[in-house]
């Protein structure tokens, strides 16, 4: 241990400690604009400037390493007025035009600037001309708002290995951006959006789709029908001054009512279909011989990268559907049939924590008879917005439930929102399945948790027509975590049964389109919210969900059966990256 | 076909795969096209062989002023722009440059001849201002001997 002194005050740290985390200890809150706890330490924005006893110069406290007997200053004078110059610099190329941009309000620019006092923007000169990025799916990019922190460029390049974005050119020119500056869509971008996520401005953000959602709900001649995801009930109260993993499911459908949806339903019901065809996918593959491992396919984002990084691997991928894609699918099929609405005039709505999930519902195979699945997909802090647009007091709402006849849901669709859950839900039916009588103990912990380095292991015994099988699984969440292991695959050396893949760490509760910010500790948090919600639930088996037993017996038949086959799988193709670039 | 007729493959071989040899291969690459650039299908190649992600190799192809994506001039004109050059007179230099071509800095002849460009110091302080011209140097520059020395290349 070394010690340190800060303001006047003793601090004990681990050898390799920086002198931010050394001051985090004891309650400081230095300012920070490019640092990534545990993830990005440059040293880039020189916010974080400290003062060192002995050292003339003023130092970056998230790169300088602890030495013992160190002692520094962090708040005197000249390091609050260097603080307010190297900002003031940063803002020189700034638009500062806050009133008109998404972050306003929410900014770390914008917030840095308010601490820090700067009244007025003393430098102006040559502004950057970094492009635009209207044209992709995902998300918007306006590089004239970019202050390189190079956040996003460390969470595509080192911690999601997807590559798309890295500093091009140099001096005054520089940005983040993808090789010869195409939009995001022409590039490898899987649209994941955790550079989004980790934007301290408003460069990066969601492709908006709230105009068409408000569109919708005044057309007299649209049906809306909105879902939201697992994950989002346990997120969506941050953005309205809620604890991470506060559980708000009832606030969101007594919104959702009051906001004007004419039919409101959960994806968790979806997640339990997901389940039923996942599952009985699984043991079909397991005991005719199909391809194996057999991995999960939630994850647009996962399934972008898979289809292009990993082509070879798409026999292992789950033909089935993703929840939102389900769930569509159910309402403009089971729903409108029952309910004797044209499909036609449905406008099928879903509130995801996900960018990626904007381009999952615009694929083509995703459909039938000219009919999208899911036409419109807003994330959560887009339905934050549309909450605070409609005057609506969150917090103070009833809690109320989704509508019939597809609305009641399990614990097992609501753990789909965490790294492990897929995997969880799918062991607590097709286990039961396959020995045919009742599980007491669902709770498998050994596939749940944050793990940001690496993947999670576990194996269940269990007997398949009378022959003890230890079903191996493994479960990553990250796409850095997902390359190492399906390079282990392609490699032969993984013998697992079973994969469950989500693209953004921690699982959908750290989604690209969930509240900002989302760091460590918060994702931490929403996953305590998922487990907890698990736990309060009646039913916590997806095949003993009565709606999907109704649903099987009205309009699907089997599971995995030919009409289910047609609605609720897919198909995957491999995504020739830069292709377009013969020009 | 490749689009810049280079036969990136062949060079490519010349080369083991470690990262040490980007630079080399770039240039290779470049000077054996005849419009003094490295074409988006190379580049695709380039980062297939040295496994270098096309994200990065775009940064070091954006970040060196020698190396160009987009097609060139026979004939690169590098105007140094760094601080001696500028105080000697680069200025007047370029600006005779640009009136004898009839383009700005960063634009090519109608003929596919010349291109001009500024580049970052040459090292050639001592001859200040200078240029160069694909690998000639041309030192001691005044505006009036811009005339003579566009005449020297065919």
């Amino acid at each position: 241990m070394l010690n340190i002194n800060i303001n006047g005050m003793d601090v004990k740290v681990e050898k390799g400690s920086t002198i931010l985390e050394a001051a985090n200890k004891i309650g400081l809150k230095i300012p920070t604009l490019c640092h990534i706890p545990e993830i990005q330490k440059i040293g880039a924005c020189r916010m974080c400037l400290v003062d060192i006893e002995g050292n003339p110069k003023l130092q970056a406290s998230c790169t300088t390493p602890v030495v013992d007997g160190m002692i520094v200053k962090t708040n005197t004078k000249k390091v609050r007025d260097t603080r307010k110059f190297v900002l003031e610099l940063i803002l020189s190329d700034h638009p500062t035009a806050c009133l008109t941009c998404e972050r306003n309000t929410r900014c770390e620019l914008q917030t840095l600037a308010a601490e820090l006092g700067v009244d007025i923007v003393p430098f102006r000169g040559a502004t950057s001309s970094r492009g635009k990025d209207n044209d992709t799916l995902q998300l918007n990019y306006d590089g004239s708002k970019c202050i390189y922190c190079k956040r996003c460029e460390t969470m595509c390049n080192e911690v999601q290995t997807v590559g798309a974005i890295f500093s091009q050119k140099r001096g005054f020119d520089s940005e983040v951006g993808t090789p010869f500056n195409l939009p995001f869509k022409d590039s490898v971008c899987t649209g994941c959006g955790q550079c989004v996520l980790n934007c301290p401005v408003g460069a990066l953000k969601d492709n908006e789709n709230i105009d068409e959602v408000w569109d919708a709900i005044y057309n007299p001649d649209k049906i809306t029908v909105i879902q939201v995801a697992p994950s989002v009930r346990v997120t969506l109260g941050e953005e309205f001054g809620l604890k991470p993993g506060s559980i708000v499911t009832g606030k969101i459908f007594a919104a959702m009512r009051r906001m004007g949806f004419d039919h409101i339903f959960d994806t968790d019901f979806a997640a339990d279909l997901t389940i039923m065809e996942e599952g009985y996918e699984f043991i079909n593959r397991v005991k005719n011989g199909g391809t194996l491992p057999m991995i999960t396919s939630c994850s647009p984002g996962w399934v972008n990268f898979i289809e292009t990084f990993f082509p070879d691997l798409l026999p292992n991928l789950s033909t089935c559907k993703s929840p939102q894609q389900m769930q569509g699918a159910m309402v403009k099929t089971y729903f409108a049939e029952k309910m004797k609405l044209d499909p036609k005039k449905i406008v099928s709505i879903s509130v995801m924590p996900c960018t990626a999930k904007k381009g999952e519902a615009k694929r083509p195979e995703m459909g039938r008879d000219g009919y999208s699945d899911v036409d419109i997909a807003i994330t959560t802090r887009e339905f934050a917005k549309m909450i605070r647009q409609s005057e609506i007091d969150f917090l103070n709402l009833p809690d109320e439930g989704p509508d019939d006849p597809i609305g009641i849901s399990t614990g097992a669709g609501l753990i789909f929102g965490a790294s492990g859950g897929v995997m969880e839900a799918a062991l607590r039916t097709a286990l039961e399945v396959i020995e045919g009588h009742e599980i007491k103990n669902v709770d498998y912990v050994g596939v749940r948790g944050l793990k940001l380095d690496g993947f999670k292991e576990a194996t269940v015994s269990t007997q398949i027509d009378g022959n003890p099988v230890d079903v191996k699984v493994a479960v990553a969440s990250g796409l850095g975590n997902a390359r190492k292991l399906m390079e282990k695959v392609q490699a032969g050396e993984a013998d697992y049964h079973f994969i469950e893949i989500m693209a953004c760490p921690g699982g959908c509760i750290g989604g690209g389109g969930q509240p900002i910010p989302t760091t460590t500790e918060i994702r931490k948090q929403r996953i305590e919210g998922i487990y907890k919600g698990d736990k309060d639930m009646p039913i916590r088996k997806s095949h003993e969900n009565p709606a999907i037993q109704v649903l099987y017996k009205e309009f699907l038949g089997e599971p995995n059966g030919h009409k289910a086959h047609e609605l609720l799988h897919t198909h995957y193709t491999q995504q020739k990256y830069y292709e377009n670039l013969k020009k | 076909m490749t689009c810049c007729n280079v036969d990136v493959g062949k060079i490519l071989k010349e080369y083991s795969e470690e990262k040490g040899n980007l630079m080399e291969i770039l240039h290779k690459i470049q000077n054996s096209s005849k419009e003094n650039y490295i074409c988006d299908d190379c580049m695709k190649k380039i980062s297939d062989y040295t496994k270098l992600p096309l994200n990065k190799l775009y940064g070091v192809t954006s970040f060196y002023t020698m190396f160009s994506n987009k097609k060139r001039g026979k004939y690169v004109i590098r105007m140094c722009e760094s601080c001696p050059c500028h105080v000697l007179g680069a200025e007047a230099v370029i600006n005779s440059f640009v009136d004898e071509l009839g383009i700005k800095v960063g634009e090519t002849t109608k003929d596919g001849k010349f291109t001009l460009e500024h580049c970052a110091c040459l090292g050639l302080c001592a001859v200040a201002p200078a240029v160069m011209i694909n690998e000639d140097v041309h030192g001691n520059l005044k505006p009036e001997m811009v005339k003579d020395i566009i005449a020297k290349y065919e």
